[in-house]
């Protein structure tokens, strides 16, 4: 006989949707947030000496460590004049009872995916600086991304954590001698970053709408949704990410939140680590 | 491989590649009941896009301490043929469709009324046979007929199909080609009677009047859908007698 824990049990889903309904009836919620107002932002950058950047971000008290790690590499063969970035995303099972150790699941596999997209559709990176030698070698920019303490919405700080991370990376410098590679001893680059794109995940629990859900909200929500903004206020990526439903006429409100809120983050973001 | 330059997406006279206008959809065909040993299936094609898809259950969840005391789990594997692409794909699971099979699952799971099967489990898999542009939406379509099919109770059908933007316009049902060197992606995935979104994405970059208009145009695109998915459902059912 198999049981659900308490806090996952039908019943308990829905007492606890009906109380975040209700305060959100009253413009209130259960941290005493208002329906819009995200969790504080923390960004701590190069807290990993032996990463080439990294960031440890909190937002309330989600915590993600982001790491970069450089390598030589050959690019892709229909994008001969572009270094290559990868992200990979892990849910830690130090972070909460409901991730357990192995590879990347599919959740894992979603944030990193979804990160992935931001920073590519959000044209973060300059990627023709980071070429050394036209179809044979290019910079290879691994970032990594862990969950250390997961209490709700691991998308807008892993996000964070990784533009953070990437601008503050260095990268050694490199040299043509002779038609061969070479290391420039002593001298680093920066990554050529063109644009800051940041995300803001949105709760929606019948026909109202809060941002940045702890984990007890995010239980108890109907659907949420993650929107991924460059510095114009442009989309550059959409994620619905559990299951419900989302009603249409909805949508133009959640993306005017999304703006709204994401040049908040985005001015902390610019005060912190200096870009956005 | 070498660099492919890209090729002019919409002509002089607004007309797609295919011959196509910005908002028309490529020729669609819905099959109900296709595969003799599932308990529920269908096939979905749009245009070169070749998608099928089976449901089996309701049945013992497997293994046994992944049932649920007071509803079903949904399993939903999105897959594609090594065939279904220009270059072979790789066999196995890529991580691209672990994401679409999480994300299709959701899509169903928000439709299906899984606590009328308690501590059991339902199968449903997409097999992508040719792709060309739109295959979780396709899949999605299909997978939502061939829960119908089986018989498992739903609040409704699922329609879905993708948006795009190619050379500064909105496009409806992007081929392969236009979503490669196109802007932007948005596969939506939608209760065409409720009106509500069950699945949205978006790989790209749009304005955000330019994400409303993709949307407004993926709402018209997915009713026709819809009707496609009755008729094909007619077909194989008759007539229904009553209209829930």
């Amino acid at each position: 006989m198999s049981f659900l824990p308490l806090k996952e049990r039908s019943f308990t889903i829905k007492i606890m949707s009906e109380r975040v309904y209700k305060l959100l009836q009253q413009g209130k919620r259960i941290d005493e947030r208002s329906p819009y107002e995200f969790r504080k932002i923390t960004i701590q950058t190069n807290v990993v000496e032996k990463a080439n950047g990294s960031a440890l971000v909190s937002m309330g008290s989600t915590r993600i460590l982001t790491g970069i790690k450089v390598e030589l590499g050959t690019p892709y063969g229909d994008r001969p004049n572009e270094g290559v970035f990868s992200v990979n995303a892990e849910l830690l099972p130090l972070a909460s009872k409901s991730f357990e150790p192995g590879p990347p699941d599919e959740r894992g596999i979603e944030l990193a995916r979804v990160v992935d997209r931001c920073i590519r559709e959000g044209k973060a990176i300059d990627l023709e600086k980071l070429c050394i030698v036209p179809g044979r070698t290019v910079y290879v920019l691994y970032i990594d991304i862990y969950v250390l303490d997961y209490d709700g919405n691991y998308f807008d700080p892993s996000v964070i954590s990784a533009m953070a991370a990437l601008a503050t990376c260095t990268l050694p410098n490199y040299s043509l001698v002779n038609e061969k590679v070479e290391r420039v001893e002593g001298e680093y680059i920066k990554v050529p970053i063109r644009d800051v794109p940041l995300s803001l995940t949105i709760g929606i629990i019948k026909d109202k709408l809060l941002v940045d859900p702890c984990l007890a909200e995010e239980n108890s929500l109907d659907t949420s949704i993650v929107i991924c903004m460059d510095s114009a206020s442009n989309v550059v990526a959409v994620q619905k990410n559990s299951p419900g439903h989302i009603p249409f006429l909805l949508m133009e409100s959640i993306i005017n939140i999304a703006e709204e809120q994401i040049s908040k983050i985005r001015a902390q973001f610019k005060e912190v680590v200096g870009v956005g | 491989m070498t660099q492919t330059t890209k090729p002019k997406l919409i002509d002089e006279n607004g007309r797609r590649l295919d011959g196509r206008g910005p908002t028309d959809l490529r020729s669609l065909k819905i099959e109900v009941g296709i595969l003799e040993k599932s308990d529920g299936s269908a096939y979905v094609e749009l245009g070169k896009t070749k998608v099928y898809a089976a449901v089996y259950g309701p049945k013992e969840a497997h293994p046994k301490h992944l049932a649920i005391p007071d509803r079903a789990i949904l399993n939903c594997r999105y897959h594609m043929t090594s065939f279904s692409t220009d270059e072979r794909k790789i066999l196995g699971m890529t991580r691209r469709e672990v994401e679409l099979s999480k994300v299709i699952r959701e899509a169903l799971e928000s439709v299906v009324f899984l606590e009328e099967f308690p501590r059991s489990a339902i199968d449903v898999f997409v097999e992508v046979v040719q792709a060309d542009g739109g295959t979780r939406t396709a899949g999605l379509t299909a997978a939502s007929l061939a829960l119908a099919d089986a018989g498992i109770p739903m609040r409704e059908l699922i329609a879905a199909v993708a948006v795009g933007k190619v050379d500064g316009t909105i496009i409806l049902d992007p081929s392969d080609i236009e979503d490669k060197y196109g802007e932007a992606d948005m596969p939506v995935g939608m209760t065409p009677s409720s009106n509500t979104i069950v699945l949205l994405q978006l790989n790209g970059k749009m304005t955000k009047d330019e994400f409303k208009q993709g949307l407004e145009l993926a709402q018209a695109g997915i009713q026709k859908i819809y009707q496609a998915q009755r008729e094909a459902i007619r077909r194989k059912y008759g007539a229904s007698t009553t209209e829930v």
